[in-house]
């Protein structure tokens, strides 16, 4: 088989993203808000790691800067030992929601990177664009827009966009947030399948605990605005994974323990601002 | 490379919709077939009321309705104009400043909102400008425009050429900066340059705020030509247009005329904003889904 010019390169052991001491504030100099505090984060090669965090914590933010939309204030980000200095095939986003062009088919936004760079051409073209139609089950649709996608179409449709450009990492930000709980489901067995069969590096991030179970080798659990590592947590449940592992001894830990941090970062956002003491301690019960 | 199994659920199968010649699809047309029996009914409904009087006497003339003439009246009167060459010139001209009023404002309008929304630069040295001059009204224009353009034709040109241009111009440059920045920084994560990124995202994501200014646009058009015409007494060098057939109506006196005019407008007007859809729903094929 005549690999098409974008497979040639070989990822086994690529996708290595160390994040040293990121940090990342909004604002004017008068009011800075920061949102990120020197993050450090290694994102081992084929690994899946998912990122978890209280809603409104910098996970975007971090997305941002590592797909190099946005740069760090200070701190630096590196990708197989190079700097990241803006956005690159070598790092697909796939977005919340979908970001698939409305204008185009499914196949004209497939072939929209490829055929954009001019690596690929005539039936190379078609056929990597058939063999990942096929891959996640749209060859029917290939002609369709996205706005007659169902929403799991459309993250399928996403992911075989991201896919062709062969990156070296992919990012998930919060991809199936937004479908319903049957095709969220779904979509997860079918994105775990598609990781399982060749381990692209892979970062994920959600707000979902058991999503992030489900899916992760590791999952690093941040703290509320300013974002810093609260806890990294192996998961090591066997792979190929099945749905019912969830009922495990060993992600009822995980999950008890992740609930505990992200419950009690997820409380400082209703700290009145500007009190300096200590929350006071819970006056509803269950804590 | 192992072949992973498709996901079976929530892919519903393709739709083939059983195939309707064009004849039947007009025959079961039910949303076509109201619309002709609510102009019929309408229709119907004006005869009567302009009737009324005639049948049972002054003293039951409906107000305001029993002075219009009735539709049959009316029929009667464009029978007689049709075969005019006047009546027929009146559309010509009035086509011809709409169009080419509406085609400069498109022409120099897209660019223009375009210019505006992707430069920041731009934006600055010409917004402030263009939003004092924005909320003049286009018949505000008028004696200015008489008194700067050399004859009637080009100040009224000019004056339906702002009419469009407005309009166009804010429609696209909301169009163009609420394009979904996700669109944009998808495309540059897969090597997308400035121009490609404006030839591929920005235009095309824009094309739909093009399409709803163009139809705003050809509106306020016949409206300011229909006024300027009638303002500039068109027919001493301007040369008539449907305006200035119905403002030569009332001065003639002749009710059934002055209603031939007005249809004939809205006759025109549906012409163009069909146009405009037409043209719409071929060059975004992905708006007629659903």
């Amino acid at each position: 088989m005549d690999a098409p010019a974008q497979s040639a390169e070989d990822l086994a052991g690529k996708g290595r993203l160390e994040l040293k001491k990121v940090s990342k504030a909004y604002g004017d100099e008068w009011e800075q808000q920061l949102v990120i505090d020197e993050l450090d984060v290694e994102i081992r090669p084929g690994d899946l790691t998912v990122i978890v965090g209280p809603s409104g914590c910098g996970k975007s933010t971090l997305v941002n800067l590592i797909a190099g939309y946005e740069f760090p204030d200070t701190g630096e980000i590196l990708l197989d030992g190079n700097t990241v200095s803006g956005p690159g095939r070598d790092r697909m986003v796939v977005f919340q929601e979908t970001a698939l062009m409305p204008w185009q088919t499914t196949y004209q936004n497939i072939v929209f990177g490829p055929k954009l760079r001019g690596e690929l051409t005539g039936r190379a073209l078609q056929q990597e664009a058939d063999r990942l139609l096929a891959k996640v089950g749209l060859s029917e649709f290939k002609h369709k827009y996205p706005l007659q996608l169902s929403g799991g179409m459309q993250r399928r449709a996403e992911l075989a966009r991201a896919l062709i450009n062969n990156p070296r990492i992919m990012i998930m930000d919060e991809p199936f947030r937004g479908l319903d709980a049957m095709s969220r489901g779904l979509m997860q067995e079918f994105f775990l399948r598609l990781f399982e069969e060749n381990r692209r590096t892979n970062l994920f991030v959600t707000s979902e605990i058991d999503e992030a179970i489900f899916l992760a080798d590791r999952i690093i659990v941040l703290s509320n605005r300013p974002a810093k590592v609260r806890k990294v947590i192996e998961v090591n449940l066997p792979r190929p994974r099945d749905y019912k592992m969830l009922n495990s001894t060993e992600a009822y830990n995980i999950k008890r323990e992740a609930m505990a941090i992200l419950h009690e970062e997820a409380m400082k956002s209703f700290k009145p601002s500007g009190a300096s003491v200590k929350m006071a301690t819970p006056v509803v019960g269950g804590h | 490379m192992t072949d992973i199994a498709q996901p079976s659920t929530h892919a519903a199968a393709p739709v083939t919709p059983r195939r309707r010649s064009a004849l039947q699809k007009l025959v079961q047309n039910q949303s076509l077939w109201r619309g002709i029996l609510a102009i019929i009914v309408f229709l119907i409904l004006w005869e009567i009321g302009a009737r009324w009087d005639e049948w049972f006497g002054r003293e039951w003339m409906i107000p305001g309705v029993g002075l219009i003439p009735p539709p049959t009246d009316v029929a009667a009167a464009w029978v007689e104009v049709l075969p005019k060459p006047g009546y027929w010139e009146s559309w010509y001209s009035s086509f011809k400043r709409v169009l080419s009023g509406f085609l400069m404002a498109m022409l120099l309008g897209i660019p223009f909102g375009l210019m505006l929304a992707v430069n920041k630069y731009f934006r600055d040295v010409f917004l402030p400008p263009f939003e004092i001059l924005r909320p003049i009204p286009p018949l505000a224009w008028v004696p200015a425009s008489l008194i700067f353009w050399p004859t009637n034709e080009m100040s009224i040109a000019f004056i339906t050429f702002l009419g469009a241009f407005f309009t166009i111009v804010i429609n696209v440059l909301g169009g163009a900066r609420n394009i979904d920045v996700r669109y944009l920084r998808a495309a540059q994560s897969m090597g997308a340059s400035q121009w490609d990124l404006f030839s591929k995202i920005i235009l095309p994501g824009t094309l739909p705020s093009i399409f709803t200014g163009a139809a705003v646009g050809m509106g306020i058009t016949w409206e300011v030509v229909l006024a300027a015409e009638m303002i500039s007494g068109g027919g001493t060098q301007g040369g008539g247009g449907l305006g200035f057939f119905i403002w030569n109506s009332y001065m003639g006196g002749s009710l059934e005329q002055i209603v031939v005019g007005m249809i004939s407008v809205g006759i025109a007007g549906y012409l163009c904003s069909t146009a405009i859809r037409m043209i719409g729903d071929w060059y975004m094929p992905w708006k007629r889904l659903h």
